[in-house]
């Protein structure tokens, strides 16, 4: 178990090295005349020039990149051109929000789309058909476009929940209940619709195992032979499910934080980029990488926990 | 001989059902309501898309500041926008853009991922292994972040940011092409092409791209509405080309104005969804016939186990060896006139067992002998109240000491199992819950039905494992199933049917899939344990030799009927029907049968 996780944390860390790497050459290949980009065109040649000696791009790409890779190591990712501040400040703060709403998100899917799947396993019937007309209509409509109408008709509408901002979990509770419901609603809709049909199906299939009846037989309760043994043998294709959306979900977020003016790394994202604010863009590839192993490694981990043929001694 | 002529010779007979296939599965999709709904309402809007000039007489760029914001109707069908452009015109002619975009990312993803698929299922070696790296790589990063950070770079150009958002999606192609064509990379017909000179193109375009096609059709759907939606979100964030019409500007639009006009955001976003979902249905629509024409007609397995029973009236003519039992003692298990049906789709009802009437008496060991299908599992089974989904009992009586079994409450039932009457399964490997531990399945019952705590539960865990005959208790006990062998994993389930000391174990063909000197040793196992626990034993089997091992009273059963009933040593000395007759004669031409149940006993 733990040479797995030492195996896999290293292949991570390979892996992000080569994204790192070739975000950096061709973020910076491409970057043109930073100086005149960050000081306009009303500037004069001689402190553009002067710009550009101060933010070190005089010297070579290749000692540039060594530079940036040491500091990178001690935690250290530069200042953002733009506002000057600490690239790990501007991102941490952000971090923690868009983490909240993300695992918010996984939270919500995994405990409805196992309740959902698992209901329409069993009754089968107006049940299984309407889980499966949600399923579709989940999986097919964009969460952004889920999240414009949920402001449309939720928030305009009601009133019980703010369309724009963010109120810290420390700050109120009932601010922060009613600035994230809506944009993990919009999050989770498309995850649970894919988690759901997975273990709907699985849990079909498993039922129909012969190792079901010896339960029975053994006068187990119904209750843990559901959702002791049949849920634990059906959740692991569906946790491979929500693995696999992962990554899309992180992508989501970043505009699913625009409709609703969330201050999260989808925010710097779409800000950084814009401005063409190289080092913050660096930053948020080094975080997003760092979160996406991470919790493929959990996931991993948790998959030979469901599955102990999965388990690597 | 040409290329073509050996090709045209090696695999005749696959080319053509394979293209029988594909054109049997146009056939029937084009019978499925929902997918040609969706096909149709996707043609309608290309064709809307194409022929927008003549849909609508507005230029979608015409800026008008004096008609800001119009409600529909007064000259503009669906009102205008935050700038004064007519709404249905921008939505036409948005549609143009929007699905050459996203036609665009995925003929993109489709031609990367099919090449590259076909090449490293195909040749393998170290293409396979960089690109699956490629794709790790590819699959890490939202792709979202790749494209904000490619706009910033290359501009807000539509086309070549849907052109980078095509590499993006090419693993969805890659995976499927990859997984089929090293699946068939060395089936038989293709290493015959191979041997015989057929180019590696021939090959590959002949036998390979067949096979994929109409999976490639339905992953193409799919990426074509996941691009739709990434580029409009794109647009929405405001990072696209503002000068041209798309949806997603349009919802740009609305969002901006949705304090002002909240109709706006609700025309491009209706017909997002619509595509989208059109798309979606198009592509399970097509997945369920592909599905349907892998897997001809399967029968239910209910339904494969039962051939049709005799539907003649009560088993009058049953050969009963002896007088009904004339002690005081009841019997443990008394059947009377059993029928087991399951419910058809049609609604009729299939009867797998007709008219059976059993008595089993405490402490004895009963066999039901009866080849495959005559009912023998389904009697079991219907005494547990254990049948497959569609099953139930029609009629007669399960009286299990004094008990009607067929009308107990549920959770009485509940009770019984396990406790009174146990089982033990027939094929070991599969009835284990391959999840969990052998210690933490032998102890989950016993904790429920003899209350006894976590430890007490293991030590008489460990202590039945050590009567079963495995060597090593406590590594068993701590050991998941697929770490066992087939005869060990039925002896933890041997253990595990007596742990709760019942009163009837039942045992379906306990020794069939198990290596015959194994079968031995399972056999004296529960001889062994009938004799130590005196618990009575119905076991099921297709097999004399088993019989005469182990019984003391036998039933022949034959088309859901029992047409035999005595004690063993009787029906072995006479076997009066003809059918009990037969059974000894297929032993007999096995060549070894066991001896007569009297010697064998000693």
């Amino acid at each position: 178990m733990l040479t797995f996780t030492v195996r896999r944390l290293l292949y991570g860390a390979l892996l992000l090295f080569v994204i790192v790497t070739l975000a950096y050459l061709l973020l910076y290949a491409a970057a043109g005349n930073v100086g005149r980009t960050i000081l306009g065109p009303t500037a004069t040649q001689a402190t553009v020039a002067l710009k550009n000696q101060q933010l070190g791009l005089n010297s070579p790409l290749i000692s540039r990149y060594f530079s940036w890779l040491g500091h990178a190591l001690t935690g250290n990712f530069g200042s953002s051109w733009f506002t000057n501040q600490p690239v790990t400040t501007a991102i941490f703060a952000r971090m923690q929000v868009t983490l909240t709403l993300v695992f918010g998100a996984v939270i919500v899917s995994a405990v409805l789309s196992a309740v959902l799947g698992v209901w329409a396993a069993l009754r089968g019937r107006w049940v299984d058909r309407s889980v499966q007309v949600f399923t579709v209509l989940g999986f097919a409509i964009p969460g952004f476009i889920i999240a414009v109408f949920l402001v449309r008709y939720l928030a305009l509408g009601t009133h019980w929940f703010k369309p724009t901002g963010y109120v810290p979990l420390a700050t109120s509770f009932t601010g922060w209940i009613r600035t994230v419901t809506l944009p993990i609603i919009a999050l989770s809709i498309g995850l649970i619709a894919g988690v759901a049909q997975q273990v709907r199906s699985s849990v079909m299939d498993a039922l129909r195992q012969d190792w079901v009846r010896t339960l029975r037989s053994r006068g187990i309760p119904e209750r843990s032979v559901l959702f002791r043994h049949v849920l634990r043998n059906a959740g692991g294709p569906a946790l491979s499910v929500l693995a696999l959306s992962f990554v899309g979900l992180l992508g989501g977020a970043v505009i699913i934080e625009e409709v609703f003016g969330i201050p999260g790394l989808g925010q710097i994202a779409v800000l950084a980029t814009s401005e063409g604010d190289v080092p913050l863009v660096m930053g948020l590839v080094v975080a997003i990488g760092v979160i996406v192993i991470v919790v493929n490694l959990v996931i991993d981990l948790l998959q030979g926990f469901l599955n102990p043929k999965a388990r690597i001694s | 001989m040409t290329e073509a002529a050996v090709s045209g010779v090696v695999a005749p007979d696959i080319t053509s059902d394979i293209r029988a296939a594909r054109s049997h599965l146009a056939r029937r999709f084009l019978k499925s309501p929902v997918g040609v709904t969706a096909l149709s309402v996707l043609v309608l809007i290309v064709l809307a898309a194409i022929f927008a000039p003549l849909l609508t007489s507005y230029n979608p760029n015409d800026v008008s500041v004096l008609n800001v914001l119009q409600g529909p109707g007064a000259g503009h069908l669906l009102g205008t926008d935050g700038a004064g452009r007519d709404v249905w015109a921008r939505l036409l002619y948005g549609a143009r853009y929007t699905l050459a975009g996203a036609l665009l990312a995925t003929v993109v993803a489709a031609v990367l991922g099919i090449t590259s698929g076909l090449v490293a299922g195909y040749y393998g070696k170290w293409f396979e292994a960089a690109s699956s790296w490629v794709i790790t790589l590819l699959m890490a990063l939202p792709g979202i972040v790749v494209l904000l950070a490619a706009r910033a770079v290359l501009g807000p150009s539509l086309w070549t940011v849907m052109i980078i958002f095509g590499v993006l999606l090419a693993p969805a192609f890659y995976r499927l092409v990859y997984a089929a064509v090293s699946g068939v990379r060395n089936e038989l017909f293709v290493d015959a092409a191979r041997v015989s000179g057929v180019s590696d193109f021939r090959i590959i375009s002949r036998h390979i791209l067949t096979v994929v096609r109409a999976p490639i059709i339905i992953q193409g759907s799919i990426v074509f509405g996941i691009a739709i939606a990434v580029q409009v979100g794109l647009d929405f964030l405001g990072f696209g080309d503002q000068s041209i019409p798309t949806w997603g500007n349009m919802l740009n639009d609305g969002f901006t104005n949705l304090y002002r006009d909240p109709q706006l955001v609700v025309w491009p976003g209706l017909a997002i969804v619509l595509t989208t979902v059109a798309l979606t249905l198009f592509a399970n629509a097509l997945r369920d016939e592909l599905e349907q024409s892998a897997r001809p007609g399967r029968r239910r397995r209910a339904a494969a186990g039962a051939t049709a029973a005799d539907p003649a009236g009560p088993d009058s003519d049953t050969v009963v060896h002896e007088a009904p039992d004339s002690s005081a003692q009841a019997p443990l298990l008394d059947v009377e006139g059993l029928a087991v049906g399951y419910l058809q789709a049609d609604g009729s009802v299939t009867r797998v067992v007709n008219d059976v009437s059993l008595d089993i008496r405490r402490g004895e060991v009963h066999g039901l002998i009866g080849e495959s299908g005559s009912g023998k599992t389904q009697t079991a089974w219907s005494v547990l109240r254990l049948l497959p989904a569609g099953g139930e009992i029609l009629h007669g009586s399960v009286r299990f000491d004094g008990e009607d079994l067929s009308r107990v409450p549920e959770a009485k039932m509940r009770d019984i199992r396990g406790r009174r009457i146990a089982y033990i399964p027939q094929e070991p490997m599969s009835n284990l819950d391959p999840s969990f531990t052998i210690g933490s399945q032998l102890t989950e019952p016993m904790r429920i039905k003899l209350g006894l705590s976590k430890s007490e539960a293991k030590a008489k865990a460990l202590g039945l494992l050590g009567q079963v005959g495995i060597p090593n208790p406590e590594r068993t006990f701590a050991s998941y199933p697929h770490e066992l062998s087939g005869g060990m994993a039925q002896r933890v389930l041997i253990a595990g049917a007596v742990s709760c000391e019942p009163d009837l174990v039942i045992a379906d063909e306990p020794t069939t899939a198990l290596d015959v000197t194994i079968q031995a040793e399972i056999l004296d196992l529960l001889r062994e344990l009938q004799q130590e626990l005196g618990v009575t034993i119905l076991i099921v089997t297709h097999n004399f030799g088993v019989v005469a091992d182990l019984c003391d009273r036998v039933s022949v059963m034959q088309k859901g009927r029992i047409v035999e009933t005595g004690p063993a040593r009787a029906i072995f000395a006479d076997p009066q029907h003809p059918y009990t007759r037969s059974l000894f004669d297929a032993i007999l031409d096995e060549g070894q049968a066991r001896g007569p149940y009297a010697e064998s006993r000693s």
